[in-house]
């Protein structure tokens, strides 16, 4: 009955502070970054490269890891649309199905990092004092590495392995995600809302996860739009180092390094992955683009 | 500042000790038994409790022990004093490009407004900082290698050449020192692709940041009180735009010290360019710990040097800011 209460309080609390959500309350949000053409194309491109990823198995033939000697580093033709890689597989195919796994590494590190974050995030605001200090003295030290640096020696030190590099990812990239879901924690928990959820009996951990996360997550996910294409980009590069996915794995950022020792006469080798990577993280950036606008709209007049 | 190196040793040193994997037994090798480890762990004062290594590793940092590496068996501060020069010179040259040719370009662009202007901005920033470095520097060797055999593919020098005398490890620099004209141009010709294809990223993005601080400040009062008392069109550009302008651009050049540290680990790797990122990838690949941390703590310290700059040349630029 209480916790009723206090969360009938809550909804007319978040009601009556009209910037309380951003997105959520303003439908026109999603429907002006739709009228972005190039927000629409990055979001046309990233349903197109879900759905390949998804029924890979429906637009080719061939396996992507399943080596055939006899065929290596054909030049594209019709069987073969990309060609083939140094063991003959089919690259049409090893660059669908990586999809998957390029796509979904961004997407777990972009969960975990954000999971994390936010979550050291809303403890440090809420409990504040000498917690608070340490936490964020925390996310100093690791925002003092430039972030790839950093990843890659996370990477090494785990092992080489696409997900000791998701790993390594994510724990370079929690930082950003702590310290701006504690300041939206510091926005709102001094407000009626919480005081009267508290007054209503709700422990810490209820006000925070109840009443306090759920009003501050909208800038979490813009951020988490704006960081999917670069978690693609980073992915790959520590594959292309060495440290990520290894071979044959279909993974694009590794199809790279590999293909590029034989890049100057099989060029479509490493151009057909990379070219890939490109594409993803262009049309996630054109979203963040487009987002970045909305939300900004000073920012939309340049 | 103290406190964030001193927590970046935390930091590397953690990683050392937390994982899985054990430097004793890769440097030992397969066959070493168990007595073999336990002189080894006891020479390397891995035997001693975590707080005391922790000590023992910091006081070695600050005698500028960065431990021995794996791979040459030769001390990581020496292999990092030998290949960071060529880092610095990549870098260096990639953050002129990048300002030098950014920042000009977008004054020029915030000239022309319209949407064709903007469209063209903002996809090739885009387009820019979603290209995967490597594989611009792929294109590039196969461009102007390959195809035009204009550029040399990597390195810093034709082999037939021999590097001008040491004074400060840049090139470019020695053989102006020592008067070493003849090789400036082919230390200049290795030099402009790993720069370029550094500098690209960068370069799209500082121009869109200074076209849209443009922008914005043309778009001021007192830029129209300048118009109305009659000053010229190119001296509202520089004297009352463009000063004002430096500030927001500032924070932005100075966002892309990571992205250029970061990106010239790959830069390197693609143009066999013998620096901190190139010696970094081989450790990795080496599973070379101490050449590792020792890269990673070298290039951090550099990064917060380059953010403190920064900071510094805000309060120069900016007299609204002040130092607290």
């Amino acid at each position: 009955m209480a916790r009723s209460m206090a969360e009938l309080i809550a909804a007319e609390e978040a009601a009556a502070t009209p910037e309380v959500t951003v997105i959520s309350r303003r439908p026109s949000a999603w429907r002006a970054l739709l009228r972005s053409p190039l927000a629409a194309l990055g979001l046309a491109m990233v349903a197109i490269l879900v759905l390949l990823a998804i029924g890979a198995p429906l637009f080719t033939r061939y396996d992507p890891t399943s080596m055939d000697l006899g065929h290596r580093l054909l030049s594209p033709n019709l069987t073969h649309l990309f060609g083939t890689d140094d063991g003959g597989r089919d690259l049409f195919s090893r660059v669908l199905y990586g999809a998957r796994l390029s796509l979904g590494a961004a997407a777990t590190v972009i969960v975990l990092a954000s999971l994390v974050g936010c979550t050291i995030g809303a403890v440090s605001g809420y409990i504040g004092g000498i917690v608070d200090e340490l936490l964020m003295r925390l996310t100093d030290m690791f925002l003092a590495f430039p972030a790839l640096v950093l990843a890659m020696a996370i990477a090494a030190a785990l092992g080489p392995s696409l997900v000791n590099a998701m790993v390594a990812v994510a724990v370079v990239w929690w930082p950003w995600y702590a310290r701006l879901m504690r300041g939206q924690v510091l926005i709102y928990k001094n407000r009626e809302f919480v005081t009267a959820a508290r007054a209503a009996g709700v422990g810490g951990v209820g006000i925070v996860m109840r009443h306090l996360v759920p009003n501050c997550l909208t800038p979490i996910v813009v951020q988490a739009t704006l960081d999917s294409g670069y978690a693609i980009l980073t992915t790959a590069s520590l594959s292309f180092i060495g440290v990520g996915a290894q071979p044959p794995t279909p993974e694009w950022g590794s199809m790279v390094n590999v293909g590029h020792t034989y890049f100057l006469n099989q060029w479509w080798f490493s151009t057909f992955p990379a070219m890939a990577i490109f594409i993803a993280v262009m049309a996630f950036n054109l979203i963040g683009d487009g987002l970045r606008d909305v939300l900004d709209p000073r920012m939309g007049r340049r | 500042m103290i406190f964030v190196l001193f927590g970046m040793t935390l930091i590397t040193f953690a990683l050392t000790h937390l994982v899985p994997s054990d430097p004793i037994r890769l440097l030992a090798g397969p066959h070493a038994d168990a007595s073999e480890l336990a002189t080894l762990r006891h020479a390397y004062g891995m035997d001693r409790s975590v707080p005391e290594q922790y000590l023992i590793y910091l006081r070695n940092l600050l005698h500028g022990n960065l431990g021995i590496s794996l791979t040459d068996r030769r001390p990581v501060l020496d292999d990092i004093v030998q290949f960071f020069p060529a880092t610095l010179e990549l870098a260096v040259c990639a953050f002129i490009l990048a300002v030098g040719i950014g920042v000009p370009l977008g004054v020029y662009a915030a000239m022309g407004r319209g949407r064709i202007v903007d469209a063209v901005i903002r996809v090739t920033s885009i387009a820019g900082v979603s290209m995967p470095i490597f594989w611009l520097g792929l294109v590039a060797q196969f461009i102007f290698f390959k195809q035009l055999g204009w550029l040399p593919i990597g390195g810093r020098l034709d082999l037939i050449d021999s590097p001008p005398p040491t004074v400060t490890g840049l090139y470019l620099v020695d053989a102006v020192i020592t008067g070493n004209v003849a090789l400036l141009g082919d230390i200049t010709s290795h030099l402009i692709l790993p720069a370029l294809t550094l500098a690209l990223g960068s370069l799209v993005l500082i121009t869109r940041m200074t076209r849209g601080a443009m922008l914005e400040i043309l778009a001021q009062d007192y830029i129209r009180t300048a118009r109305a008392k009659g000053s010229g069109y190119y001296r509202i550009i520089f004297r009352h735009a463009l000063k004002n302008a430096i500030p927001p651009t500032l924070t932005v050049i100075g966002l892309q010290f990571g992205y250029l540290l970061s990106g010239d680990f790959l830069a390197e790797t693609i143009f066999n360019w013998p620096g901190i990122g190139y010696y970094g990838v081989n450790a990795i690949s080496n599973l070379d710990f101490p050449g590792i941390m020792g890269v990673t703590l070298v290039v951090s310290t550099v990064y917060v040097i380059a953010n403190l700059v920064v900071d510094i040349l805000y309060v120069v630029v900016d007299p609204r800011v002040e130092y607290s």
